[in-house]
């Protein structure tokens, strides 16, 4: 026991004289939490319109201000013929042209009828369509003002719950997938790279030599990260629900049990890198392409699954990550206990026993 | 001049032979075009749909046929209360409800206006949104379809009416793969120029083959030429692997003028390949390195434009993008790609990553120090 | 050969990291031909002392001059005129024994026939004939440490500075490398080099002792032993290490 205590405060030492990985490690979570807190939004806010009014009548001026006023859109620049549509489209500097017609109030008022063109920059397809939608509800809304006192007959109102998140912040949906990927990436990636290292430099061997058993050896190279891992799923929580303004609506302590879960599943996995690479560079290579870019595209962290096809959302199941982001969910943002997520840990405690199996196995044979 | 072709035959000997490096250069760009942009789908479709039908009546299935046949939802259950619909969307099962309320018919006819209940899962804000989205516009047309139907007198339009016809550019079949291959285009290229050279220089101190080289009488400028060239060629090659792929994966074929990309791409490279020279030398190890490169290149890609437009971004991030090469790599490829814009359209675009480039490279050529 | 020109001289050379003075004031002349002992403990400077003489550290305080130029102003000019064969022997690992002298050869400016003629030396003075196309990772250390000495004076440079060159090998490699150093300083080419082995001490014209960052004994072998009444330099150096404050001991 004394002599595991010796073994785990070398490698803290080693993780402790590298400041600047230090750093990254312990920094990049909060960075990436913040970033997706408040800047990665798909909520439309101050987007560039151009509004070109071939009327110039009080009534397009009405409508132009309501736009104006919107929080939604801002217009960059006023147009004057239909050429500049073009070249303010392939300058980037718009997303949307809002046209009116020539004469818009004279025919609106004596024929009940004008029209308003939307041309909007479909090379971001869902944008496009959710500013025309915001563009035509404003529209219709001056529309409606119009006829006064008089409701239209037969109106089917929509009340509209947005449930579990009701300001639709990005962050609920991504707090979870930056955990998930931080933690994989110390709990995997650089404990892998530690034994790697250990193996490169010639000193595993002196280890293996000595009277410590070899998985007192492993267990030490572990501990470190797995502490270090705890701190950055504290942090990121503590940043989330303080700053971020997430709630925890399920038991705190179910979380982090079911973090330190992951967080074993994903040492399990970093264990079974080692075994398998002999350089720190292949670690390296193997964790970040057979792991994070799998687990940034696939596991939910940023792109739901249920729109992926049907091949992708199989392959996304070998991902402890994407299990896990499951269970947070769950807990963390449904609050659910552990009814509704038992399924889940079982997949993660297999993943988890699996990967001790195996490493095991092929330490043996490599020692042999 | 002799010195730096020495250097370069070392240089892409190194990488001909390094094991690690190669995989990257081929599996990945491959890997990353054909999964990312059928991963990254946010286009709506197969929205999990549960409907509490209270009313029963013809209105009601009339509206329940509407929505069930339009390509966003699919229906998923149809239970007998609202309960049990919550319950499935704790469980995931579905992502929509919308409850239809007892005398939804009858009420409508008599009170003139009536009320549905739509709920969403909103913990993904954005499909979330547009599904309800979706489900309103579903309903208004709905609510026009049996308001023309039961006004049985259609007299002359009272009311004043403004028709709003939209067209979408550039993208008229609303491909949201259009919209994604070009920038994980950018990412690819980004990574290997990025990356790779990052890692490069450290290899060599690690391995103490940089002392003997500061101890040669090679200049400085000699030594970062040939540190530079090969990754701006591997880069050059990979958005060429890019474009080829997503021509015959995806049929997208550039709007505008290629030769605009390349030219972008070239000098992008140089500025990136600076900055990956400038995290280098600064590393000690390559695990830093790696860590320094991951860093950087996760925050700008998020701050790209990529998921997010950057137009929704606080003015403090808008700010920090104005600084990120990466964004206007990826503003450039779009544009380039999707729109057609020319050269004379993103002189901007060109400028600044010019002034990166020059300004990176001389960092990079004045920070390093062949005496300590 | 002129014994009498000075390749190398140092005044009150000094070099400062915060409070700890690695390299203390150290003055000293090697000459044209010599071949020059730089011993001491590990720890006691020499690397240091080394790294400011070929133009990679700048000192603290102090002069120096190696092949006529200034170690502060002139360090290009010195690395035009110099060799060097780092403690790790600074081969690139995976390319092979050609390629690495093609590549040494090409940085230090010589044409491409005298490239081809200096590698086909080279190759058959070491034997290396069946090994040329091999990756040089696979070569077995001493004949590393022969191949690197042999490109750090393939441009026949004026001095060739070796930082431990003969670190883990057995006695007759070591002999052999020693061999080699005979031949250049026979060719002209002074040899200055680092070491803790003090049995390799006899084989050098002269040796500088240095402890703790200052030199101690500055003499031939011979004279040394008389000074310190051993009868090796082993027993000089334990003489006087055992002064000394930082070291192994």
């Amino acid at each position: 026991m004394k002599q595991l205590l010796v073994f785990i405060k070398k490698e803290f030492f080693h993780i402790l004289r590298d400041p600047r990985s230090m750093l990254i490690l312990l920094g990049m979570p909060v960075v990436q939490v913040i970033l997706f807190g408040f800047a990665i939004t798909n909520e439309i806010k101050n987007a560039n319109i151009a509004i070109l009014d071939n009327s110039k009548d009080e009534q397009t001026q009405k409508i132009i201000n309501k736009i104006a006023g919107s929080t939604y859109f801002n217009i960059e620049r006023s147009l004057v013929t239909n050429e500049q549509i073009d070249e303010a489209f392939k300058t980037g500097k718009i997303k949307l042209a809002i046209i009116f017609q020539p004469n818009f109030q004279n025919e609106l008022t004596h024929t009940n009828s004008a029209s308003v063109q939307l041309i909007a920059d479909a090379s971001d397809p869902n944008n496009a369509t959710t500013l025309i939608n915001y563009a035509s509800s404003i529209i219709l809304d001056y529309q409606n003002s119009l006829m006064g006192p008089n409701k239209l007959p037969y109106t089917i109102n929509t009340e509209v719950k947005m449930l579990y998140n009701p300001e639709l912040k990005g962050i609920y949906s991504s707090v979870p997938g930056v955990m998930a990927l931080i933690l994989m990436l110390i709990s995997a990636m650089m404990t892998s790279i530690a034994i790697v290292k250990e193996k490169e430099t010639g000193t595993m061997e002196i280890l293996l030599v000595s009277p410590i058993k070899p998985w007192l050896i492993v267990i030490s190279k572990a501990v470190p990260y797995f502490i270090l891992s705890f701190i950055n799923v504290t942090s990121i929580l503590l940043l989330a629900v303080y700053v971020l303004g997430m709630p925890i609506e399920g038991s705190i302590i179910l979380l982090f049990v079911m973090c330190v879960l992951y967080i074993f599943c994903s040492l399990a996995l970093g264990l079974f890198i080692s075994t398998s690479v002999s350089t720190q560079q292949a670690a390296m290579m193997v964790s970040l392409i057979g792991l994070m870019l799998p687990i940034m595209m696939l596991s939910g962290y940023m792109f739901p699954i249920a729109n992926m096809p049907w091949i992708l959302q199989m392959l996304s199941n070998v991902l402890p990550a994407k299990w896990y982001i499951i269970i947070v969910k769950q807990v963390m943002i449904k609050g659910l206990g552990f009814s509704g997520i038992w399924k889940e840990t079982l997949v993660l405690l297999g993943m988890t026993a699996l990967l001790i199996l195996l490493s095991i196995k092929r330490f043996k044979i490599r020692l042999k | 001049m002799r010195t730096i072709l020495f250097l370069l035959r070392k240089e892409f000997l190194q990488i001909s032979r390094n094991k690690s490096i190669l995989p990257i250069i081929f599996v990945m760009p491959i890997f990353q075009l054909i999964i990312l942009p059928f991963a990254a789908n946010y286009e709506m479709k197969n929205i999990s749909l549960s409907i509490v039908d209270m009313d029963h009546s013809l209105t009601s299935q009339r509206f329940i046929n509407k929505i069930t046949s339009s390509k966003y939802f699919l229906l998923k259950e149809a239970p007998n209360n609202y309960n049990a619909a919550l319950k499935s969307l704790e469980n995931d099962e579905a992502d929509l409800i919308i409850e239809i309320p007892r005398g939804f018919e009858t009420d409508l006819i008599k009170e003139n206006e009536i009320k549905m209940m739509v709920t969403a899962n909103a913990i993904n804000g954005q499909t979330s949104g547009l599904s309800v989205s979706y489900a309103n516009s579903i309903i208004k047309d709905f609510n026009n379809e049996i308001r023309v139907q039961w006004i049985q007198n259609p007299r002359l339009n009272p009311r004043p009416m403004i028709n709003i016809t939209s067209s979408n550019w550039f993208n008229p079949l609303m491909n949201y793969k259009y919209f994604m291959v070009p920038g994980v285009m950018a990412i690819l290229v980004t990574l290997v120029g990025f990356i790779l050279s990052s890692l490069n220089i450290v290899r060599e101190k690690e391995a103490g083959t940089i002392e003997q080289l500061n101890v040669t009488p090679i200049k400085r400028y000699q030594f970062i030429l040939a540190k530079l060239i090969p990754f701006w060629i591997l880069g050059l090659f990979v958005l060429s692997i890019g474009l080829l792929i997503s021509f015959l994966l995806y049929g997208i074929v550039p709007e505008g003028n290629i030769l605009i990309v390349y030219a972008f791409a070239a000098i992008y490279l140089i500025a990136l390949l600076g900055l990956g020279l400038i995290a280098s030398s600064n590393s000690d190890t390559q695990q830093q390195a790696m860590f320094i490169a991951y860093f950087f290149m996760s925050t700008a890609i998020l701050l790209g434009g990529l998921f997010a437009s950057i137009d929704n971004m606080p003015r403090w991030a808008q700010y920090i993008t104005y600084i990120n090469p990466v964004s206007y790599f990826i503003d450039v490829l779009r544009m380039v790609i999707l729109k057609g814009s020319s050269l004379y359209d993103l002189r901007n675009h060109f400028m600044v990553i010019t002034a990166f480039a020059l300004v990176l490279n001389a960092v990079a050529i004045i920070g390093y120090r062949k005496t300590t | 050969m002129n014994l009498q020109e000075t390749v190398i001289k140092t005044e009150e050379l000094t070099k400062r990291f915060g409070d700890f003075t690695a390299v203390n004031k150290i003055s000293f002349e090697v000459k044209k031909g010599e071949i020059f002992g730089f011993l001491g403990a590990n720890g006691a400077g020499k690397t240091t002392a080394m790294k400011m003489l070929i133009g990679i550290s700048k000192p603290t305080s102090g002069k120096a001059r190696v092949a006529g130029y200034d170690v502060y102003k002139e360090t290009e000019k010195i690395k035009k005129n110099i060799g060097y064969m780092s403690q790790k022997f600074s081969l690139y690992e995976d390319l092979t024994v050609k390629e690495n002298i093609v590549l040494y050869a090409g940085i230090y400016g010589l044409s491409s026939k005298l490239i081809n003629e200096k590698c086909d030396e080279l190759i058959n003075r070491l034997g290396l004939k069946n090994e040329q196309n091999v990756l040089v990772g696979s070569l077995p250390l001493g004949w590393k440490q022969k191949l690197s000495f042999s490109i750090a004076i393939v441009h026949k440079p004026q001095i060739v500075f070796l930082d431990e060159p003969t670190g883990g090998v057995d006695p007759v490699t070591r002999r052999q490398f020693w061999d080699l150093i005979y031949e250049a300083a026979y060719n002209g080419i002074t040899v200055f080099v680092t070491t803790h082995y003090m049995d390799e001490a006899e084989y050098c014209n002269r040796v500088s002792i240095m402890v703790d960052g200052v030199i101690e004994a500055l003499d031939t072998p011979a004279n040394l032993k008389k000074t310190f009444n051993a009868s090796s330099m082993d027993e000089v150096f334990l003489k006087l290490a055992r002064k000394a404050k930082r070291s192994d001991n």
